[in-house]
Formats: C-alpha cells, sequence, structure tokens
C-alpha cells in the first residue's frame, strides 16, 4: 500500500512527532516501503486464529490491593525538566 | 596472575575463592583495559567509583566465606538497564541527563550476588538496531578487524558484544527483542543466551516491545552464561509477565553428555542466496552434534518467513506504546519553546528533537498499524501470525524435538556505514533467524563455531523449549566443546 504525504504527515500528528513539510514525501516513501513488506502476511491464513496475547499461557499475577509504596515526591519529580513546588510544570493548557 | 580481564566468570570466581586474587585486583584490570579501549566506544558511562566500592565489599564477603557465584565478577551494564543514581538512557537523546531514582531488578540482583558494575554499555537507541549505528553516543565499535575498516559489533547490543569480546568485563547484561543478544554475540565471537519469556524480570529495563523483550547475559563461555543467567533469573512480582517458576542451577546441567538428544533442523532456515560459509558452518555444526551422540532430525517451521513482517507490525507497535511515556514532562529532555507554543508543540518538538531516525521511523510505523481503520489489517492479523509461529515450535516439541539448530545471522560483522544508504528492510534481515524465537517466547543461544575466509567469526543458535535453558545450556556446551572456537581478536585499539 502506497502511502502519499498526507498520511505520513496524519501519522506523524499521531505520534507526537514534528516533521517538516520538506520531510514527508521522504518519511511516506519509507512507510511506503515497510508497509510493502510487511503485506506478504496477507498471505497466511489465518480463519479461525485467534490473536496471540501472550506467549505464555498464565494467568497474570495478582496481589492484593493495597498500598505497597509512595511518599516519594522528590524522587518522583527529580528527573523532571520542570518541577515546581511539588508539581510537574508545563505550558498553559487552559486558556 | 597476568592479562586479568582474560579470565572467564568460571575461573575468577574459582580464584576469588582461592584468594589468588582479589575483586580489587580484578576490577582495576578491567578499569585500566576501558580507559585504553575508548576507540570502540563501547563502555559509555563509566563508573569506576561505583566499582571500586562494590569491589572492597566484595573482598570483605569473600574474605567472610560469603561467596556467591558472582562475588566480586566485574561486569558491563548496558544502558537499557535503569541503574540507580547513574546515567541510563537507552542510548536516546531523550533521556539526557536522566538518573533514575531506582535499580532494575536484573542489577539489584547482580549486585547482591556480589557482581562489581563498571559502567554502562553503548547500544543501539531503544535497542532499535542490529548494527549500534542508532546511538546518540555514536557507534560501537567491533573488536575484531580483518583490513582497515571499522566493522559492527552489531546491536542492539553492540557495546556489550565489543567489551566482552575485547575483554573489558568478564561478563556483560544484554536485552534481545528480536535478536540483539544473539546477533551482537555471533558478530563478536563471544556467547550470548537469550531466556524464556518471563524468565527474567523486565522491572526497570527500559522497555521497547514489552511481549518480547528479555533480558540475559553475553559472556565468554557456555558455563560463564549459566552461570550469569541464574543470578538474573527469578520471580519478580513487579513484572507481572515474570514466571513464578523455580531457577535451577542452570550450571549444573553442564554435563557435555547430549547421547539421545533429538536436534531439529529446519529446512525453512536454509533461505535463498545463504552463503556457501553460513550453510558449511551449520553442515559442520549438525556433525559436531551427531558425533556427540544426538539423534539429528530434518523438521519444518512453515511459517518462518512470516516472522520478521509479523515482528515489524508487533515491535513497533508496542515501541509507539511503550515510548509514548517520553514527552517532555516527566523526565529527560524537553524542547526549547518558542513564544505562543502550547503543550502540544512541546511534546512534538521534543519527541522530534529526542529521538533519532530509526526510532521515530519505529514510532510511526506503529501509529500507524494501530490506527483506526488498519488495526486488524495490521495488527491483530500479524498476532494471529505469531500465534501460528509458534504453533510450528509447539508441534516441533510435541514430537520429541529437544534443540534446534540453526545459523545465527546471515552474514559475519559488515562495515559500519555500508548499510546507511540500503532500505530500513535490509538492515531488518539481520534478525532473520533470530526474530523467531522471540515471537514464540522460546530461550535462544548462540555460540562462537568458526570464523568466515576472511577470519571473522560465525556463530550458530540453539533454539530450546521454553523453560529448559539447562538442558539447552548443555547442548550449546557439547557444541562449544566440539567446535573448539578459541580466536580472540587482536589488540589494535
Amino acid at each position: 500500500m502506497a502511502i502519499d504525504t498526507d498520511t505520513a504527515r496524519r501519522v506523524a500528528k499521531l505520534a507526537r512527532i514534528k516533521v517538516e513539510d520538506a520531510a514527508l514525501p521522504a518519511l511516506a516513501q519509507e512507510f511506503s516501503a515497510i508497509l510493502g513488506f510487511i503485506e506478504q502476511l496477507n498471505e497466511v491464513d489465518v480463519d479461525g486464529i485467534e490473536p496471540m496475547t501472550s506467549v505464555t499461557p498464565q494467568r497474570l499475577y495478582r496481589r492484593e490491593d493495597v498500598v505497597t509504596d509512595g511518599n516519594q515526591q522528590a524522587a518522583v519529580l527529580a528527573n523532571a525538566p520542570d518541577a515546581r513546588e511539588g508539581f510537574f510544570a508545563v505550558p498553559k493548557v487552559v486558556e | 596472575m597476568t592479562d586479568l580481564t582474560k579470565l572467564t566468570i568460571a575461573d575468577a570466581r574459582d580464584a576469588l575463592r582461592k584468594g589468588d586474587v582479589t575483586s580489587a585486583e580484578l576490577t582495576q584490570a578491567c578499569l585500566t583495559a576501558i580507559d585504553a579501549a575508548d576507540a570502540l566506544n563501547a563502555f559509555v558511562h563509566k563508573t569506576p567509583e561505583v566499582a571500586k566500592s562494590q569491589a572492597e565489599a566484595a573482598d570483605a564477603r569473600l574474605k567472610a566465606g560469603d561467596t556467591p557465584d558472582l562475588c566480586g565478577i566485574p561486569l558491563g551494564i548496558k544502558d537499557l538497564f535503569c541503574t540507580k543514581g547513574v546515567p541510563s538512557q537507552a542510548a536516546s537523546g531523550i533521556l539526557a541527563g536522566f538518573k533514575p531514582e531506582y535499580e532494575s531488578t536484573v542489577t539489584s540482583q547482580l549486585f547482591d550476588a556480589g557482581a562489581v558494575m563498571l559502567g554502562k554499555l553503548n547500544m543501539d537507541e531503544f535497542a532499535m538496531g542490529s548494527s549500534n549505528e542508532t546511538s546518540v553516543y555514536g557507534d560501537a565499535v567491533n573488536p575484531w578487524k580483518v583490513d582497515d575498516r571499522k566493522l559492527t559489533p552489531g546491536g542492539s547490543s553492540g557495546g556489550s558484544a565489543a567489551a566482552v569480546a575485547a575483554d573489558l568485563c568478564l561478563g556483560a547484561t544484554g536485552t534481545d527483542t528480536g535478536g540483539s543478544i544473539r546477533q551482537p554475540a555471533a558478530f563478536t565471537g563471544i556467547t550470548g543466551i537469550k531466556p524464556t519469556y518471563g524468565r527474567v524480570s523486565r522491572w526497570g529495563v527500559v522497555a521497547f516491545a514489552s511481549s518480547l523483550d528479555q533480558a540475559g547475559p553475553m559472556t565468554k563461555t557456555v558455563r560463564d552464561s549459566a552461570i550469569m543467567l541464574r543470578a538474573m533469573s527469578g520471580f519478580d512480582p513487579k513484572d507481572s509477565t515474570s514466571a513464578n517458576i523455580p531457577v535451577p542451577d542452570f550450571e549444573a546441567a553442564l554435563t557435555g553428555d547430549i547421547r539421545g538428544k533429538v536436534i531439529g533442523i529446519p529446512k525453512e532456515y536454509r533461505m535463498d542466496g545463504m552463503p556457501a560459509e553460513i550453510a558449511k558452518l551449520w553442515e559442520d555444526g549438525t556433525a559436531m552434534l551427531r558425533d556427540a551422540g544426538a539423534d539429528i532430525r530434518d523438521i519444518s517451521l512453515p511459517h518462518t518467513k512470516y516472522a520478521l513482517p509479523a515482528y515489524y507490525v508487533i515491535a513497533p507497535a508496542e515501541a509507539s506504546s511503550n515510548l509514548a511515556r517520553y514527552d517532555g514532562v516527566r523526565f529527560g529532555h524537553r524542547a526549547k519553546l518558542d513564544k505562543g507554543d502550547g503543550i502540544t508543540e512541546m511534546y512534538e518538538k521534543t519527541r522530534a528533537e529526542g529521538f533519532g531516525a530509526e526510532v521515530q521511523r519505529r514510532v510511526m510505523v506503529g501509529t500507524y498499524v494501530l490506527s483506526a481503520g488498519f488495526y486488524d489489517a495490521y495488527y491483530n492479523r500479524a498476532r494471529k501470525v505469531r500465534a501460528l509461529i509458534k504453533r510450528d515450535f509447539d508441534e516441533v516439541f510435541a514430537a520429541g524435538v529437544d534443540a534446534i539448530l540453526t545459523p545465527a545471522t546471515p552474514s559475519a560483522a559488515f562495515g559500519l556505514g555500508e548499510m546507511a544508504d540500503a532500505d530500513p528492510i535490509k538492515m531488518y534481515l539481520n534478525d532473520v533467524f533470530t526474530v523467531t524465537v522471540n515471537l514464540a517466547g522460546l530461550p535462544g543461544i548462540a555460540v562462537p563455531t568458526g570464523t568466515d575466509a576472511s577470519g571473522l567469526p560465525l556463530g550458530l543458535q540453539l533454539i530450546g523449549r521454553p523453560w529448559e535453558e539447562g538442558d539447552l545450556l548443555n547442548v550449546a556446551y557439547s557444541l562449544e566443546r566440539a567446535a573448539g572456537f578459541v580466536a580472540k581478536p587482536t589488540h589494535w585499539w
């Protein structure tokens, strides 16, 4: 399936990655090549096959629903590019 | 004792226990070798202070008679593992400056066992690559060299492979999502095992594709892999896919006796255009196992050719989800914003600046295959094909096959930069023999068994039954002994 520049632009937007307009045609071409490769999967008869969710047929581990951790505000914020007054700071979201 | 850095983990363990050498001496020898090997660009964050204090503590334990296998053994740690207070960047610009406030389960277990961390190792960015050329730190370089060219150590665990092959450390951690332990091990003449999915905790390991990622050891010998794997393995309540089953003593399984074991040779791995020397390596390996008393059987894994395309749907899909967390808010890089930029511009600019080209490509492919209208056509179809690939293996094992022998890579190490203009799919073909194992969640090990015409190492892969790493390591041990691969790279760096 050939990907056009509009689709490439839409995908970049969905992925929240800024791509300059000039770079879109090359990106679209790369997507087309990769998707062309992936399309081999259409040759496989998958009727009646369940999509795999886990390689090991195990029930996910469960534990008591209790607090096991916490009170680590300083550690949580230690790597933030911008932390103020105990919060992560970001550009204004609501006008 | 000279050449301390050339010791295997097993020999170093014995020497430490006997008091013939101290961890401080061993560690210093490695630190000196590392400082003299900057040309390999394997160690990207050196941690000599951590190493020296851990070595001192290990020597005290050894003196007190408390001697776990890895007590005092100097190791390198792939940059993908979060190590408390030490840069852990997954070789990405987006994690520049990130110093975890916590320790990954694997490194915690290694440190509890007395292991010494020499530093963090180069890799492909977010483990996405097969040549260590997507790293923000620049290329890692293979210590093997046959002409003027610098060769790739493979990827994504390229720094780990280069460091072990060049005797900068006694062993290293790696991770493997599509072949990232086994391919670099083969390219550098060392041993690397990807255990069964769920054997080793993923907690604190930067996630690429969570249903495929597994950590494992990269070492000089099969015995060392057995020793190190045991220390890395085990149930971890912090990883919901970690298996709550006992970890056996893998080293005790190394009897070298494989008489009567059934070894499958899958016909689908005999790809069109397979180089003659790879085909010969495979035949030679088959003969070695036959001579050791194994029962060689031709088998079929019919969906093999669909493994790579299925992987290149599933892995990017999971990556696009996992890497959504890099948004410039909680850790790592945030782009400088222009006046009037809002939060969307912050996300978009941060991710464009922080992620390299291959990571951006895979995140966007993943976004596309998961997007409305394509989810069934791509993602669900790939997951169904994945079920068929696993069924191929289940049927072969149910028919009595104990292990499967294949080539590890389609070629020896290639030159850095040689694939720069190739289409991405050409690079993806490096994983053609290894990726099936991740999709099926099986253990797989690469063992060096020969060289190509120019003298570069080549490896074979053995694939085992789930949870039977001990048996798999024993077959690998038998192959290692028969092949007698002892070549080392000539020191040029």
